[in-house]
């Protein structure tokens, strides 16, 4: 079985966020995999390791470096979709962009991350099924792969709902799908020599005008920053008292 | 020249702080607190590659350079010192030797078992009457047969008790002084060896060190690692590489002891100005920084020094490697002593609780400038090298 995992890099969920001329600054800004990415990676590892077949990486963007980590924790091989005229990558772009890199492989089915903890869009994966004209299950939680079906547990409001869809299909791995493996010491040697392959648009047979992004960002502005909380001294009854006529007075919440 | 660390090495430091973190973490005080060795935990370092990570592919290691294993050592002592040792002593002491000074067969069914983490290492140099000067051996191995009879005890032994396999130094010919000792390789549970107390340490808590007692232990011959009359040319070449790994674990708890300062010091606030705003603890955190900053530099060049003499070519002697280590571990065990002790300062009251770690850190620190050779060792070795010329 071999299985495509599509994944995004991401500023490190650490990272310090600061705007410089109205734009996010990634100066000195660890890069890491989406972390929902990295479920769909040990996912796709679990079913290799018992079923055989690989375990394919496809970046739109990312660096080799944050993308060689994935190698480290056992996929097989890379493929990084990179060009410097692809500078504005919107979510239908990126969709474009990963099913035509995707459509040069040979595969079972397609596994990526929910969502990217950067712009939280979600859509990447369902418009990836959309361009490839198969089927999708988002969020899931639990995934079994059986004659030439994918059976997957899915998160929705109140509870799960279990979804049967037949192979090739895509697939978006929700927070509790496993407990990604951290990348070994021989995993990270083994890395060095896999295949990390970079495709330009002229490589997909597009270029950056057929790409070019359908959605505009205007404009980034941070949240207000939290201001210092307040102590309210005195004994418990006043002290009460007088959160509640600050919370009526001065937040104007009661 | 070029200070830059290698992606591999930037994935390790990723992998290992992890673990740390994550793993190490969690209990590292309860740990402490109950003198708990973390068989657990040891089995998750060795799945993830820890325990075998100077040694060759061939025989069950990753194949990687003394910078990553410096790495790896520090992250795990920057959160959890004892988990730091406990790798160190397996790799530097326990499985180290058998792949400088063995034969392909011991390294087959030693190293291999070791390099992968099936089991564990420790070493037996030290005795109650041999610290510093080793000349004072009284273990002795005497051939009967087609066996060493093996009679003494060794004090002090990391990882004593859950080892498996123990390298231990030997006396067999008490005249010739140092050049009468040998190496040889003993399994746990071989008949007449066992292990005496287990002893109450000021840190490094979680780290195990007991006695090891040899009555009538007797061993197959092929178990002398390394040339008879050599063992003690071994145990100073052995401890050589061993103290970049103690040098990493000292600059691991003072990078530790930094951060859980200057975290405190942005937080803590006093004459309503946070600690970190006062110009007492600005020179107190830039001195601390200075000198892990220079640690850092000394220890990562002792491990370059290490991967250099290893390469055809490089120039770099046997001699360098064990001047920049002892330089190396001199100044990181002192600067974790420092730092930790600075550390504990910043926190005040509460540095002084078991509710943070700085006083672990600070109780961690004291054994770096003690094992592996005292810092006063140190100072021999380095100037043994000076003046050789």
């Amino acid at each position: 079985m071999n299985i495509v995992v599509t994944l995004k890099q991401t500023f490190d969920t650490e990272a310090k966020i600061a705007l410089k001329d109205g734009k996010i600054d990634d100066a000195g800004v660890k890069q890491i995999i989406n972390p929902y990415d990295e479920f769909a990676i040990e996912e796709a590892l679990k079913i290799t390791e018992a079923d055989g077949g690989e375990v394919i990486l496809v970046s739109v963007g990312g660096s080799e470096t944050v993308i060689r980590t994935g190698l480290a924790m056992g996929a097989d091989r890379a493929v990084i979709v990179s060009d410097p005229e692809l500078a504005d990558v919107d979510e239908w772009a990126g969709a474009e962009a990963l099913a035509k890199a995707i459509g040069t492989l040979e595969y079972d089915f397609i596994i990526g991350g929910r969502i990217a903890v950067d712009d939280g869009s979600a859509q990447v994966g369902i418009r990836l099924a959309e361009a490839l004209g198969i089927p999708s299950v988002s969020s899931i939680l639990k995934l079994e792969i059986a004659d030439g079906k994918a059976t997957a547990v899915r998160e929705i409001d109140g509870g799960t709902e279990t979804i049967e869809v037949p192979l090739p299909s895509v697939l978006t791995a929700q927070k509790g799908l496993n407990e990604p493996r951290l990348p070994s010491m021989k995993g990270i040697m083994a890395a060095k020599r896999k295949e990390i392959k970079t495709l330009t648009l002229a490589d997909l047979g597009t270029s950056a005008a057929e790409l070019a992004a359908k959605a505009k960002i205007t404009d980034y502005s941070l949240p207000t920053p939290r201001t210092a909380g307040k102590v309210i001294p005195g004994e418990p009854a006043e002290a009460a008292a007088e959160l509640a006529r600050l919370l009526r007075e001065e937040a104007k919440v009661i | 020249m070029d200070f830059q660390l290698t992606e591999e090495h930037d994935m390790i430091r990723d992998t290992v702080r992890d673990f740390a973190e994550n793993r190490c973490g969690p209990g590292a005080e309860e740990r402490d607190e109950n003198e708990e060795f973390p068989v657990d935990l040891w089995h998750e370092a060795a799945e993830l590659g820890l325990s075998g990570i100077t040694f060759p592919e061939d025989f069950g290691g990753a194949g990687m350079d003394y910078i990553s294993y410096a790495i790896c050592v520090e992250e795990l002592s920057r959160v959890d010192p004892s988990m730091g040792v406990t790798i160190s002593a397996h790799s530097s002491l326990g499985s180290n030797p058998i792949n400088l000074f063995g034969t392909d067969e011991q390294k087959e069914k030693y190293l291999t078992p070791l390099a992968t983490g099936e089991k564990l290492g420790a070493f037996g140099l030290t005795e109650s009457m041999a610290g510093t000067d080793a000349s004072g051996t009284r273990t002795t191995a005497v051939l009967d047969g087609d066996e060493y009879v093996i009679n003494g005890s060794k004090l002090f032994i990391t990882n004593g008790y859950y080892a498996d396999t123990y390298v231990i130094t030997a006396q067999m010919d008490k005249e010739k002084g140092n050049k009468g000792i040998s190496m040889f390789i003993i399994e746990k549970d071989t008949p007449g060896f066992t292990f005496g107390k287990k002893e109450k340490k000021m840190g490094i808590r979680s780290s195990a060190t007991y006695e090891l007692i040899f009555e009538n232990c007797r061993i197959p011959k092929e178990n002398m690692l390394g040339e008879q009359g050599k063992g003690f040319k071994q145990a100073l070449t052995t401890l050589d590489y061993g103290r970049i790994g103690i040098a990493s674990q000292a600059l691991g708890i003072a990078q530790g002891s930094y951060e859980l300062a200057l975290k405190y010091s942005k937080e803590r606030t006093q004459f309503g100005k946070t600690l970190s705003e006062f110009q007492i603890t600005q020179f107190k955190l830039a001195d601390m920084e200075i000198k892990i900053d220079a640690a850092r530099l000394l220890v990562y060049k002792a491990a370059w020094i290490a991967d250099a003499h290893h390469t055809e070519g490089s120039g770099v002697t046997a001699a360098d490697v064990s001047k920049s280590a002892a330089i190396a571990k001199t100044f990181a065990s002192e600067t974790a002593n420092e730092v930790a002790r600075q550390g504990v300062q910043i926190l005040g009251g509460y540095g002084y609780t078991r509710d943070y770690a700085a006083e672990r850190f600070m109780r961690d620190a004291k054994i770096t400038e003690i094992y592996e050779g005292t810092s006063e060792a140190q100072r021999m070795v380095i100037a043994s090298h000076i003046l050789r010329d």
